[in-house]
């Protein structure tokens, strides 16, 4: 089918071979692994401290009531109970949880205690915490506090939450609408008026719990007045800012500590409240205390991910240009703003536009709160949410047009030779190649083979059919420039720091202000400062995760570590040559403007033999007998970086799905991912990263969906309910990268955290819709469940929609991955197929 | 109350322990043995899998009574100190994890998935590792990391068996 075969284009963005003694582009196997394997691990719940006592959260069973009476002393008398302590004993010291985003000046930020002192508003939210001797004690004693609850209407559906007359969230606010965020581009009833062809789509972003699988923890100490916090957080630095802020607490005297951190995907870039409150009890018990969280307990407390209602018209002319794109969003809340809940739907704002030419764009986002967990960052953060909207719409205007979905993309993206290029949503693009990472997974794929096969599995009626789904995305990330978070009213910026120590030994000691928690920046960070200062990789020791031992950073998220933070390092690695060469100068007699570095050594232009090692120089620095004049006796350096660009991973994704008609039952059958994310540190790390993120991807595509009932009553509580995919549940996928470098970092780096996971779910779905097409089925909503492909099937099949429209999740109702029959029964509602609008 | 002894990686611990306490809260709590993690509660996620007299069980639903008298193995037992079990060194060459929370579980999963299958296909590992969990890797190197543990495996065995 492909109309152009740029091998010539292919070529040049071709993974440069590694330099076999590079350390950058090399496979290294990671150095964290030695610790992760054998079980020497430091996790938060795996520290005790001397008289350390365990605290347990006692939370709302309703998700909207009156707190009326508490009675806590049955509790506090239980055995082995120190203290328990309700919202109104800590209102007093605890502060509200901070949102970092106002992201309009009449915002409505309601007060967030970390611990409810008169009305619950979700389903898990704390309103007494136990501290007792040991964890089961401290359990026991929940059962044994009494609250009276009177109950008020939970606010549980957005679109009716923002109707006249709606019942209230915040009762006080006066509405549910916290915020609308508009953003226009060109001029759009000119790109709607008369256009051949427009397209209109409603489509759900279903709420998804992050699923970390280390729980939360958090241990505190107070010795005098100084504080330890140790939490399985992203975020050290930002949460000891925050932690000041909230509860008076000197920032300079409080250390945060991030120890082994099993995964976040956004679920541990928060400020929460048990933090706020092990804070708080350490500092009135003058003990150390920990809190552990149980799943099922986390899968109420934890921040939760999406959760989007989108109204989409795209107009276009009859050869499949895109003329215009409207998007109408309205972003659940959930009860409370947290850190960055409001912003998260605004990082898909420039995104809806994907890789596409269009003359005019708008975008409006409503903020709704609900009576249920406030949802926040989850691994992509809104730039999944864009991408789907977009990648489905180029598939349905494609049906629409009776064109490939590839060649409807080919006519509106941004051909490579037009980079750099500026977006209709006011981004720069500085590089890319479409073209390229396309043609590469073309033939990956082996895409008319599977078209073939797709089209005898129609001929033949086969109960089996065959679906292709496509999704060329990108992304931005690299969050951020500080000036343009400023611009969006963000309260920090995005820079990163990093410094190299060069020890007298001439090892090196790399401080990132980064904190990795899986993505392997200990073996990453070595190879950059390696291969900088010629030293090997042996020698390089990488630091991070704690406020005491790197105090500058603003930490882990958005796929912005390597292309920020590795971009510290590597201005920080050169700040530590330039002070060498100026010693190595000094050594030599030489000038300055004389000295060559290559390879760790210092050598004078010219004169062969005469040349010092980095090691060298820095034990002579050490010992500082003999130093060039005014020159400090050291070569340690320090470098912060503020991006002057976001960075843009795209790629080509192709999944093929079979979708059993008579069941409901999707297989995957073949999935193809190119991405092009710009120079590459370490293969190794990158594809993991790639093959983790389509996992997640592929998870809200297929499985994973957080329930609630109309009370507000939270359903999928536990593991047993939220599926999250297991080895059996997923393909085995083909990964391979085309490489055009970023040119606004030194490094050509663009980021990879996000992008499988951005990419892979509109190809799941349009996978699915392909292979159901013939039967006059144009949308399965999310997610595609046996049960809702089989109802979506089953609509079309009597002729009309089920009344209702909205699907009607159940709980279990993901699970996809066994070979039962579907139908109604795992879950407690029923579905539809009443997605599209 | 009871009174269990239990050996955990080649010691034996001797305790009073609560009848209702969960295997998984004794060995990091009591023993110290804090190298298996828990994920979870209702025994869906596998982390903190451990051997008992060598077939795989989820500490976290065993009781610590229940291991009276019974040989525990958990992932700190594995390797002899000094070098790596096969299946450690394969999860670390086939980059098999990332957070590597559920690596000591996924590990001594896939120490009982070889012990009844020495050769086991893709599929084979995908549906013998279903109950173990991870958020991170997508699988897909923790299914070549357990068939290349498995191929060391038999052929060092194989290899044991000609030296006889």
């Amino acid at each position: 089918m492909s109309e152009i075969a740029p091998e010539a284009v292919a070529e040049q963005v071709t993974p440069s071979a590694p330099d076999a003694t590079a350390e950058v582009g090399r496979a290294r196997r990671r150095t964290e692994d030695a610790r992760l394997i054998t079980g020497r691990t430091n996790w938060t719940d795996n520290i005790q401290l001397p008289g350390m006592l365990h605290v347990a959260f006692l939370r709302s069973p309703i998700s909207h009531a009156r707190i009326a009476r508490i009675d806590a002393d049955a509790a506090r008398a239980r055995p082995g109970v120190i203290a328990v302590l309700t919202g109104a004993d800590l209102a007093g010291e605890q502060g509200s949880l901070p949102c970092a985003w106002p992201v309009t000046e009449d915002m409505v930020l309601p007060d967030h205690p970390p611990v409810a002192v008169d009305e619950v508003r979700y389903v898990g939210e704390p309103v007494a915490v136990v501290v007792a001797r040991d964890r089961y004690a401290a359990v026991d004693a929940l059962e044994a506090v009494d609250v009276d609850y009177e109950a008020l209407p939970a606010v549980v559906d957005m679109e009716r939450a923002i109707e006249e007359g709606a019942d209230l969230v915040h009762a006080g606010e006066g509405t549910n609408k916290s915020y609308t965020w508009v953003f226009e581009a060109g001029d759009l009833d000119a790109a709607f008026r008369d256009a051949p062809v427009v397209i209109e789509r409603r489509y759900v972003q279903q709420r998804l719990i992050p699923t970390a699988m280390e729980p939360r923890a958090v241990v505190c100490s107070a010795v005098g007045d100084e504080y330890t916090l140790w939490s399985a957080t992203q975020i050290p630095h930002i949460l000891r800012l925050m932690l000041a802020t909230v509860t008076g607490i000197p920032e300079h005297r409080l250390r945060v500590i991030a120890p082994d951190v099993g995964g976040g995907f956004g679920s541990k870039l928060q400020v929460y409240g048990e933090e706020v409150v092990c804070l708080l009890l350490a500092r009135r018990l003058g003990r150390p205390v920990k809190w552990t969280e149980s799943r099922s307990e986390g899968n109420m407390a934890v921040h939760h991910g999406r959760d989007q209602i989108q109204r989409l018209s795209l107009a276009a002319d009859r050869d499949g240009r895109i003329r215009g794109l409207k998007v109408d969003l309205l972003a659940d809340m959930g009860a409370y703003l947290m850190l960055v809940t409001p912003g998260i739907p605004l990082l898909g704002a420039f995104m809806f536009n994907g890789i596409y030419k269009m003359d005019a764009y708008s975008f409006t986002c409503t903020g709704v709160f609900t009576n249920k967990t406030p949802t926040d960052a989850y691994r992509g953060a809104g730039r999944p949410e864009a991408t789907f909207a977009i990648e489905r719409l180029m598939d349905e205007l494609a049906n629409e047009l009776g064109l490939d979905p590839l060649d409807v993309r080919r006519r509106n993206w941004i051909r490579h030779e037009e980079f750099p290029y500026d977006t209709i949503a006011g981004l720069t693009y500085d590089s890319g190649n479409y073209e390229a990472a396309t043609e590469k997974a073309l033939r990956l794929f082996e895409y008319d083979k599977l078209r073939a096969e797709q089209a005898d599995r129609r001929d033949r009626g086969d109960p089996v059919q065959l679906g292709i789904g496509v999704s060329t995305f990108t992304e931005m990330c690299g969050l951020a420039p500080s000036r343009v978070l400023g611009s969006l009213s963000y309260g920090a910026g995005g820079w990163e720091h990093a410094s190299v120590r060069v020890l007298p030994s001439g090892k090196v000691e790399v401080v990132t202000g980064s904190s990795a928690h899986g993505q392997g920046h200990e073996t990453a960070w070595a190879q950059i400062a390696a291969d900088r200062l010629g030293v090997p990789f042996e020698d390089v020791r990488v630091l991070h995760g704690d406020t005491g031992i790197s105090p500058k950073g603003m930490d882990t998220y958005g796929s912005r570590s390597l292309a920020v933070g590795g971009v510290a390092l590597f201005n920080a690695c050169d700040k530590v040559i330039d002070k060498a060469r100026r010693m190595a100068a000094h050594l030599l007699e030489a000038d300055e403007g004389d000295i060559e570095f290559s390879g760790g050594s210092f050598a004078v232009k010219g004169v062969p033999g005469q040349a010092r090692t980095l090691q060298e120089v820095a034990l002579a620095a050490f010992a500082a007998h003999d130093l060039p004049k005014g020159f400090e006796p050291s070569l340690d350096s320090e470098a912060t970086h503020d991006p002057e660009n976001f960075s843009f991973p795209h790629g080509t994704h192709l999944c093929a799905a079979e979708v059993d008609t008579e069941t409901g039952f999707v297989r995957i059958r073949s999935y193809v991912a190119v991405d092009d994310v710009g120079k590459v540190v370490n293969p190794l790390i990158v594809e993991g990263q790639v093959h983790g993120g389509l996992a997640q991807g592929i998870a809200q595509a297929l499985y994973e969906e957080a329930v609630y009932d109309e009370d507000g009553n939270l359903t999928t509580t536990t593991m047993a309910d939220y599926l999250v995919p297991s080895a059996a549940d997923l393909p085995t996928f083909t990964t391979d990268r085309t490489e055009t470098p970023a040119t606004t970092n030194p490094l050509g780096v663009k980021g990879v955290g996000e992008a499988g996971t951005i990419a892979s779910t509109p190809a799941v779905v349009n996978a699915i819709v392909d292979a159901l097409r013939p039967y006059g089925v144009d949308d399965v909503p999310m997610p595609c469940t046996p049960e809702r492909v089989w109802r979506a099937l089953t609509a079309v099949r009597r002729g009309s929609a089920p009344p209702g429209g909205a699907p009607g999740p159940g709980a279990g109702g993901g699970l996809g991955s066994t070979e039962g029959t579907p139908g109604p029964g795992a879950g407690s509602g029923l579905g539809s197929a009443g997605g599209a609008a | 109350m009871p009174r269990v002894s239990v050996e955990v990686d080649g010691v034996r611990y001797d305790d009073d322990v609560e009848p209702r306490l969960l295997l998984a809260h004794h060995l990091r709590d009591r023993l110290g043995k804090v190298g298996t993690p828990i994920g979870c509660d209702t025994s869906n996620c596998g982390a903190c899998t451990v051997l008992m007299d060598g077939l795989s069980v989820k500490s976290c639903s065993v009781l610590a009574v229940q291991a009276d008298g019974h040989e525990i193995t958990t992932i700190e037992g594995l390797g002899d100190g000094r070098t790596l079990h096969p299946m450690q060194r394969a999860f670390h060459e086939e980059h098999a994890l990332q957070c590597g929370y559920c690596t000591p579980g996924m590990i001594m999963a896939s120490l009982d998935l070889r012990r009844e299958n020495a050769d086991p296909s893709d599929e084979e590992i995908r549906a013998g590792l279903e109950g173990n969990l991870c958020r991170c890797t997508g699988y897909q190197n923790i299914v070549r990391a357990v068939r290349r543990a498995a191929d060391d495996m038999r052929r060092s065995d194989q290899a044991e068996e000609a030296h006889r």
